[in-house]
């Protein structure tokens, strides 16, 4: 079973040299953690900064360079600086090359729901619908099942939507899915030491199992 | 084309009772702090406020929630106030969520002098809800209306006595475009200057977009999510 950093590091190896990337709040984050040296990567925050280097050195922290979610970043060489309206339109204009975000629940044909428990928690959108709407590669990184131990990989979410038809793979703590254009989670790699009767019994919505299941390198 | 105004106070005297404001900033980074302290002094109430955030608790519109001057907010993301979350869920509050992109175009758009836009953020959820849906090249859009505000407040960094704005790094976010789309704007600032000491190619807001401005002082530049990495060479 893989911990949060584990996820994240499975997930950075999606990403390509020469890639724009958009890292969500939460484990998303930790994903620039596990970007190798040797690849040219530039992570776009849209709150309006291309170019997002590491959190500061201790006393360096700037309140005016921030990421979306409000920690102090430091700004690498060739970094861009924008409003949001024009970081907005460059994620619309699928300029950024992959999403990566949390959720709450994904469903077998790729809807999200990551905003809102009715009656119980609101905290908003923020710039999540705008990147689901438009990116061309959609990664979401959560946890298989939620606190209550209920599956968050359904045939149709519960909770209100993000977006439609949008996510293309999912990394859990139990395993890599692609999620296919018909529909349904195919499972594409076992995190290690998890069986893939596991996998199937943490997951509600239609699973697609082919051939043998190779446990992930990371 | 003096547009020097005497301090936050004299700004925004004529912000009356259930007026539409915006107010720039994300998250408390470039929040116009002297307008917010200004109007919680004046206690004008039944307020309508577009900002992508509601501050936190103690600062920034956080505050004016605390008082009850606002009847509605219109935010991306109000993840990190409980005053605000408890309004809500008891529905003193009237809250319209709207995607971050949606917010900042619509924005843009009242600047543009645009009656609209479309986009495809909310298609399918209830954010599509009593909106008129357009289909280009085969993809859903969503029509959003500009908006429509009686002031827009905005936080630069430096500005003239014309209105010309230069904000600084990430305190730049919605600032521009809401200095843009308010029927009067005030803008804020660290750093007054006189006319022909900005570079004219290093503005980011010309001044025809703005029609009052003052220096602020002592801007408290709170940091909402301290993040660092150790030093590699502690002092000993």
């Amino acid at each position: 079973m893989l911990d949060k950093n584990g996820i994240a590091k499975r997930i950075a190896k999606e990403i390509k040299d020469g890639f724009y990337v958009n890292l969500g709040i939460g484990i998303p984050t930790l994903v620039a953690n596990y970007i190798p040296d040797t690849m040219d990567v530039v992570l776009q925050s849209e709150n309006g900064l291309l170019g997002m280097g590491p959190f500061p050195i201790e006393g360096e922290e700037d309140a005016y360079t921030i990421n979306a979610g409000k920690q102090t970043i430091t700004m690498l060489p060739g970094s861009a600086i924008f409003d949001s309206a024009m970081s907005f339109g460059m994620i619309r204009a699928q300029k950024v090359n992959l999403t990566i975000l949390g959720a709450m629940e994904v469903s077998e044909n790729g809807d999200i729901a990551s905003w809102k428990i009715p009656g119980k928690m609101v905290k908003g959108m923020g710039g999540a619908m705008d990147l689901v709407a438009s990116a061309k590669n959609i990664i979401v990184a959560m946890q298989h099942v939620n606190k209550a131990g209920e599956s968050k990989l359904l045939s149709k979410c519960t909770l209100p939507l993000t977006g439609v038809n949008c996510v293309k793979k999912i990394v859990t703590e139990l395993a890599v899915m692609d999620v296919l254009p018909e529909g349904g989670f195919k499972l594409l790699e076992r995190a290690p030491g998890v069986s893939v009767e596991e996998i199937k019994n943490a997951t509600m919505g239609k699973l697609i199992i082919e051939g043998e299941i190779l446990e992930m390198v990371i | 084309m003096n547009k020097v105004v005497s301090g936050a106070d004299e700004a925004i005297r004529d912000i009356e009772d259930g007026m539409t404001l915006m107010l720039g900033g994300f998250g408390l980074c470039g929040l116009p702090e002297k307008c917010i302290a200004a109007l919680v002094k004046k206690g004008v109430k039944e307020l309508t406020c577009i900002s992508n955030n509601a501050g936190v608790d103690d600062f920034g519109i956080g505050l004016m929630l605390r008082q009850r001057q606002v009847k509605k907010m219109v935010s991306s993301y109000v993840g990190e106030n409980a005053e605000f979350e408890r309004q809500l869920l008891s529905g003193e509050l009237e809250v319209e969520l709207i995607p971050q992109g949606t917010l900042a175009t619509r924005c843009m758009a009242a600047g543009y002098g645009m009656p609209a836009i479309f986009t495809p953020a909310g298609v399918g959820t209830e954010v599509a809800e009593g909106k008129e849906v357009r289909n280009f090249n085969g993809k859903d859009y969503l029509m959003e209306m500009a908006f429509d505000a009686d002031f827009a407040i905005v936080k630069a960094w430096k500005g003239d006595t014309q209105g010309n704005l230069i904000y600084r790094h990430t305190a730049r976010n919605f600032n521009p475009v809401m200095a843009m789309a308010g029927k009067i704007t005030i803008a804020e600032v660290e750093e007054l200057v006189e006319v022909g000491e900005l570079d004219p190619d290093n503005i980011h807001t010309p001044g025809i977009y703005v029609h009052r401005i003052f220096e602020g002082k002592n801007y408290e530049k709170r940091i909402e999510n301290r993040t660092v990495q150790p030093h590699p060479n502690p002092p000993r």
